[in-house]
């Protein structure tokens, strides 16, 4: 600060970005809205703690030489009656401690989550635009193949996508496969209302002046494209992002549920609801019931976060 | 003179803001007579139309009647509620509203809101309805009424909708209606057609009517007496001829000579400089005088004198010799 | 009219031929169809003889086409795991599936619309907020969750239902109907909430959002100033309205529904159609799986069809042009 000379001129200093994105109309409405805050705060923790769990964790689940098998079915918070140790979320049948799995497992949830909705956000952005900009045959193909797969709902194409391939993977793999077989399910399932909102906004802009003058100096479609029309649908996508991911995150959980999704080598949040409902009727509730806690509050602070976007940056939408 | 109608006494409608309480109708008194047809004209925002939703008690919250009274033949309205106000509704006042594009169902038959409207109100079997449901059309001016009755919306053109609005808004034989832009929304042509069928109609009946519009020209054919609003106050209210021709009131001159009807032959259009404030900075004092040539130090302050006896809301108003422009 | 009717049947038949499309292809190029039916004790006759009885020497389109004219007259080829012709396995489970999904349906629509009215016409009711909130819980929720709780509640803690299972059925010449005992009474309640609540959770919003919509309207207003009874506006006037745009969506929920009845199913261990079709994926039983994408196809399409020709009902501008849109 001293060392500035005292001539110079005396500027205000220019607003970081950091300032910029803390007085802006959208953070205003965010800190006014509670359930905003908490919803954040919510995912924010899920996320953090799923991200760092191989330090937070207090066991590896995975590793087979810190598991005891005495230490099974040992209630949240109490004692294990031979070993004596106890764990915060108890364990399952085979010793695992559950809030550690629960850790894992979430890793795995959210991993898939968010790896299909990229997956389908690139694919459904990349397909609306040129559907939207180039028009033709091709958009024709596009749109229909969207309107024939949006008359059946996105789990079962999910399903069927992930037989199929299940199918086609050579057996040894299977296992192996099956998280990145589900990332492609979940994904391949999701693209469409991303190509819907993105080709209706780019014959949209496509007319506009600016567009019109960018293609006058010259430039490619493709940076048309990348420039000067994504950056107009951004807002919409995030808003489907976001909504998408919840469905995502319940999509991914259903279909391990239901025995074609993570296998039990990987459990995700919806593998350890399944392994849990076997042990409903014999009393162990925990097994089931904290992975089934975890998975409702990272779909519904999600959902919560979504609704309250779409309203923060679409007024005019309910 | 003739029984009155409608009277208002001081009536003021607020809406709770976040900055505040706002008045879009702000103290107004004026009656109607039986037969007789006011216009209420003012620019948009002026509060013409809440004031005539205000009588119906049909004002969207969070707006609200704050003071006043509303009489109807003699009985006060303002505080009757629910069933009681709905009662009124259509037996006593029928409205029109702007548009005939949108204010009919467009899944249900004209006869059938025709019928359920009159057996609301009147205690008429379905048969005795269906023939009073072709006879309001007749009497509206739709040919071939006895088929039409059975047509949906769409089908019928926006100025004949407008006439089955009016055949709606006095199939119960109400005393007064209240007729919020009825010719704003159609073809010019029609306008007149449409303005005629409510003279005509209010004549024959004596029903009382308020013709709430921004348009000179509809106040000149239609009107027998004349509420001028300026930022939800009365600024003038007279006989038609006499607001017309020889207005009081700055605004209302403003407004005269902002009419191509009223400048015709001349150059170019009058205008009033500057626009009607916002009503969260309605200015004290008369709210006309930041655009008035005619404002003294006194316009400021006290709030400007109230209508009464022929006379304008105006500490300087023009007098008939008197020509400003 | 007919010109639009004939239009959708078209775009239906459309759309059936490309899952058709679908079908075969997971036929023909997900394993070896070869191998999957001959199993290992296998000549190179056999194998010739089952290639050209399949017609796998022709070119693509004259298999397609044998397999479309295998497919209307309802032969999907033969189970992979059962051993036995997968039309008739399907045709078993459907009355399960079929009647389940009947049940969710009717609470979900009639639920649905009930509360979507109440929520709108009581918007700023107590009531109508605890409602709505509830919902959001209701849609963040995943059924299989749904289907756990009500287990455990009811079964688990309370004993009130079974947990599992059709409970007794009366077999009505081939169709078994779990309606007319009340062991199947029973165990049908648990299934079709779980099934039911979720596409009620959606209808309900979307009454209300569409009604609150509705009650805005001009021809709204002009009936309340008509002095018509609130009884009549809300429920002659806005409800009609409302239902336009709610039924094409209440017609895409009724074919979720039998989707979504394979994770109901597989919680309470239904024996429907779609707990077979989760055990096909998991045993990768093409013939099942394509199959079971064929049948719901036509149910969906159906029901899309059907949809569509209601809207001449309830909307008189549709019958006047046929343009559509509105």
């Amino acid at each position: 600060m001293t060392d500035m000379p005292p001539d110079a001129p005396i500027a205000p200093p220019p607003k970081s970005r950091m300032r910029l994105a803390l007085e802006s109309d959208v953070f205003y409405t965010f800190r006014r809205s509670p359930v905003a805050v908490i919803s954040a705060l919510v995912v924010l923790v899920l996320v953090l703690s799923s991200v760092l769990a191989p330090w937070i964790a207090p066991t590896n689940p995975f590793d087979p030489s810190s598991l005891n098998l005495m230490n099974g079915f040992t209630p949240p918070m109490e004692p294990n009656a031979f070993t004596g140790e106890t764990f915060l979320l108890g364990t399952d049948d085979q010793g695992r401690d559950v809030f550690s799995t629960i850790l894992y497992g979430m890793r795995i949830s959210l991993f898939v989550g968010v790896a299909a909705v990229t997956f389908a956000m690139i694919l459904g952005i990349t397909l609306g635009l040129i559907s939207g900009y180039v028009g033709g045959w091709l958009e024709t193909i596009i749109m229909r193949t969207a309107d024939v797969q949006l008359t059946f709902p996105s789990i079962l194409v999910a399903m069927l996508i992930f037989g199929i391939a299940k199918g086609v993977t050579p057996v040894e793999y299977r296992d192996q496969m099956a998280i990145w077989v589900l990332i492609l399910a979940i994904g391949l399932s999701d693209w469409v209302q991303f190509a819907r909102v993105v080709r209706g906004a780019t014959l949209v802009e496509k007319n506009k002046e600016y567009v019109q003058a960018a293609r006058l100096i010259g430039r490619t479609p493709g940076a048309i494209m990348l420039r000067h029309i994504l950056p107009n649908v951004l807002s919409p996508v995030l808003v489907i992002a976001t909504i998408s991911l919840a469905l995502a995150i319940i999509a991914e959980a259903t279909l391990s549920f239901l025995g074609v999704g993570a296998p039990p080598t990987q459990p995700s949040l919806g593998t350890l609801i399944r392994i849990g409902q076997g042990f409903l009727f014999s009393g162990e509730w925990w097994i089931l019931f904290f992975p089934a806690c975890t998975l409702l509050a990272l779909a519904l602070s999600v959902n919560l976060l979504g609704d309250w976007l779409r309203d923060a940056l679409n007024p005019r939408l309910r | 003179m003739s029984k009155t109608v409608l009277s208002i006494r001081d009536f003021c409608v607020e809406i709770p803001t976040r900055h505040g309480i706002v008045r879009p109708v702000d103290g107004v008194s004026y009656d109607i007579h039986e037969g007789e047809i006011l216009g209420v004209v003012g620019e948009s925002g002026a509060g013409k139309s809440m004031a005539g939703n205000a009588v119906i008690d049909l004002l969207s919250p969070p707006a609200h009647v704050a003071s006043g009274e509303i009489w109807l033949n003699g009985q006060r309205i303002d505080q009757l509620k629910g069933e009681a106000m709905r009662k009124l509704r259509g037996k006593e006042i029928g409205m029109v509203f702007q548009d005939p594009l949108t204010s009919l169902n467009p899944l249900l038959r004209i006869g059938d809101q025709l019928v359920e409207t009159m057996q609301t109100h009147l205690n008429l079997s379905d048969s005795q309805a269906r023939k009073r449901a072709v006879a309001a059309l007749e009497e509206v001016g739709i040919p071939g009424a006895a088929e039409r009755v059975n047509s949906y919306p769409h089908e019928f053109s926006g100025g004949m909708r407008q006439r089955v609005v009016i055949a709606l808004a006095l199939c119960a034989e109400p005393s007064l209606i209240i007729a919020d832009e009825p010719t704003t929304a159609l073809d010019v042509s029609v306008q007149a057609q449409i303005i005629a069928l409510l003279k005509r109609l209010c004549r024959e009946r004596g029903t009382a009517v308020m013709l709430i519009t921004h348009d000179m020209g509809v106040i000149a054919e239609a009107t027998d007496r004349v509420a001028v609003m300026y930022a939800g106050r009365l600024a003038e209210l007279g006989p038609v001829e006499q607001v017309l021709t020889r207005p009081q009131h700055p605004y209302t001159h403003g407004l005269m000579a902002s009419t191509p009807l009223a400048s015709a032959g001349k150059d170019r259009l009058h205008q009033i400089p500057g626009a009607m404030p916002r009503l969260d900075a309605v200015p004290d004092g008369c709210a006309f005088h930041p655009r008035c040539p005619r404002a003294t130090e006194v316009c400021r302050r006290p709030p400007p004198p109230k209508v009464e006896n022929g006379l304008a809301a105006c500490w300087h108003p023009l007098v008939e010799e008197e020509k400003v422009l | 009219m007919l010109a639009f009717i004939i239009r959708r049947v078209g775009q239906s038949i459309l759309v059936l031929l490309v899952v058709g499309v679908v079908a075969f292809s997971m036929f023909n190029f997900v394993g070896d169809p070869i191998d999957n039916m001959l199993g290992q004790e296998r000549t190179a006759e056999d194998i010739a003889r089952l290639r050209e009885q399949l017609g796998l020497d022709r070119n693509f389109f004259v298999q397609y086409f044998r397999f479309l004219q295998e497919a209307i007259q309802g032969n999907f080829g033969v189970s992979y795991r059962q051993g036995r012709p997968v039309t008739q396995i399907l045709l078993e489970r459907a009355p399960a599936t079929l009647e389940l999904a009947a049940v969710s349906s009717i609470l979900a629509i009639v639920f649905g619309i009930a509360l979507g009215v109440f929520t709108a016409i009581r918007r700023d009711g107590v009531l109508a907020h605890v409602i709505m909130s509830a919902s959001l819980i209701g849609v963040s929720l995943p059924t299989f969750l749904i289907g756990i709780l009500l287990i455990y509640v009811f079964s688990v803690e309370l004993g009130w239902l079974p947990s599992f299972g059709r409970g007794d059925v009366v077999d009505l010449g081939g169709w078994k109907t779990g309606f007319l005992t009340a062991s199947g009474l029973k165990a049908l309640i648990l299934p079709s909430i779980t099934l039911g609540l979720y596409q009620m959770t959606l209808i309900m919003r979307l009454v209300r959002s569409e009604m609150l919509e509705v009650l805005r309207q001009d021809y709204i207003r002009f009936a309340r100033a008509r002095g018509l009874k609130d009884r009549t506006v809300n429920f002659h006037h806005a409800l009609k309205n409302t239902m336009v745009p709610v039924i094409t969506v209440i017609g895409l929920q009724l074919g979720a529904i039998i989707a979504f009845a394979i994770i109901t199913e597989t919680v309470f261990q239904w024996p429907g159609v779609g707990l077979l079709f989760i055990n096909a994926i998991q045993f990768v039983d093409i013939p099942v799986m394509a199959a079971y994408l064929m049948l719901i196809s036509v149910m969906f399409v159906g029901i899309n069809l059907l949809v569509d020709i209601l809207y001449f009902f309830i909307d008189p501008r549709l019958r006047a042009d046929r343009t559509g849109g509105h």
